[in-house]
């Protein structure tokens, strides 16, 4: 039994038109129309979705959680680029 | 379907090994803060080998959970409750791949857990090594066995680990029809003739006791309970949540009118809870010991279903290498 496992793909749900598609989860697939019935199946038995993406777990590149403090760090200092940084006279309206 | 106290199961964990008492400190600080831990994040070893032991164990449940109540897909006895029972058996089976994938985030392989599920290497809920009899066992499954499963697992949500809690947001979602079947099932049979009564007290009477039990071993003997909890792995004790069942359940029965088999059984007017007898450990341990009565026919079944697989799996490889290129072009 020392069977390689299908590729993993990542699996992202929208759950209505209007709404982004969301990651659910993973799983396994020979191919990529597999990794789409499979999703139906695994992730959809609700009707919680009208579409589907699915991508190979091993094309997403993602940031180093351990490196997470430098590479947001430039946002850090930079609140005037949030509207309650400004004071307005409370008679000032629709601003 | 369930984890029973699957915390209770494996080694003593070990202190932080020498050099990583600050990196410890620092995750233990997060855990106490609630922050989720993500795949990515450094975390200790022993955190780690806690959550795949406990992950896959859960995960197992739910295969080998598909088999006693698949046992009467075939002889459901209307249309409805065939189709209802399928959809439930389905969902253990999602239930089983979403745990999976979720252990997966931590670095062990799908096939390494289907090896050690069918080398009899892992351990899965004692609870599926009982044999479904009769129809009723059905209800009896879902009413309790599926109770006691929600009553373990809605903590889990909120577990530390960020990919084992939303699989468990997900699966509880999905588990309360599971548990309003059985009883709707337990209803009909008790508001039945003489022989369905009949029919769902006996079920009763072998569900109850291996379904106390899914709680795992009592909070004095359970070895993992504290380190999970400051993990926040786990949020109860094993008794605590045992004892919440148990006053949520007795009341359902009587409504019922079936009769829980434990003559000890009382209302404790001081602390406001049922009060039961004691416990059979023997039996619990000689299931989790493989020696229940369904151990070998439900590791034998998944032998088969793996062996029988297995051309599936090629031709699907074979036919995914065939069309690899064209699949790229398409995109």
């Amino acid at each position: 039994m020392s069977e390689t496992d299908w590729p993993l793909f990542e699996v992202f749900i929208r759950s209505r038109s209007g709404l982004e598609h969301k990651h659910v989860g993973s799983l396994h697939a020979a191919d990529a129309r597999m990794a789409v019935e499979h999703a139906r199946d695994v992730y959809t038995r609700r009707q919680e979705g009208v579409s589907i993406w699915v991508v190979r777990s091993a094309d997403i590149i993602a940031s180093d959680p351990a490196e997470a403090d430098s590479l947001f760090e430039p946002a850090r200092d930079k609140v005037y680029r949030h509207p309650t940084f400004y004071a307005i006279p409370d008679e000032v309206k629709n601003l | 379907m369930y984890t029973q106290a699957l915390d209770s199961q494996g080694r003593d964990l070990v202190a932080a090994p020498p050099g990583e008492a600050a990196a410890s400190a620092a995750f233990q600080a997060r855990i106490d803060a609630d922050e989720k831990v993500e795949p990515k994040d450094w975390m200790p070893e022993a955190y780690r080998q806690t959550l795949i032991r406990q992950i896959s164990q859960h995960a197992h449940s739910e295969i080998v959970g598909m088999l006693p109540e698949g046992n009467w897909i075939t002889r459901a006895p209307s249309l409805r409750r065939k189709a209802v029972l399928i959809a439930k058996v389905q969902d253990e089976g999602g239930h089983g791949m979403y745990l999976y994938s979720a252990a997966e985030t931590l670095g062990i392989s799908r096939s390494q857990m289907v090896e050690q599920l069918l080398s009899g290497a892992a351990k899965y809920s004692s609870i599926f090594n009982y044999p479904t009899l009769t129809w009723a066992d059905v209800g009896a499954i879902g009413w309790l066995v599926d109770g006691a499963a929600i009553m373990n697992q809605i903590p889990i949500c909120r577990c530390s680990y960020g990919p084992y809690a939303r699989a468990m947001v997900r699966i509880c979602k999905e588990e309360s029809f599971h548990q309003r079947q059985g009883f709707e099932i337990m209803l009909t049979l008790a508001q039945g003739t003489e022989a369905q009564r009949a029919m769902a007290q006996d079920a009763l009477n072998r569900w109850w006791w291996p379904s106390i039990m899914m709680f795992g071993p009592s909070d004095v003997d359970s070895k993992h309970t504290a380190q999970s909890m400051r993990w926040k792995i786990k949020r109860f004790s094993n008794d605590e949540l045992r004892q919440r069942f148990i006053d949520i359940t007795v009341p359902q029965a009587q409504f019922l009118k079936l009769t829980i088999p434990d003559p000890q059984l009382r209302w404790d007017e001081a602390t406001q809870h049922f009060r039961i007898g004691p416990i059979d450990w023997s039996e619990f341990q000689a299931v989790l010991q493989g020696n229940g009565p369904c151990n070998r026919e439900r590791i034998e079944a998944r032998r088969a279903a793996h062996r029988a697989g297995a051309w599936v799996r090629e031709a699907a490889a074979a036919h995914a290498a065939k069309h690899s290129g064209r699949e790229g072009a398409q995109a």
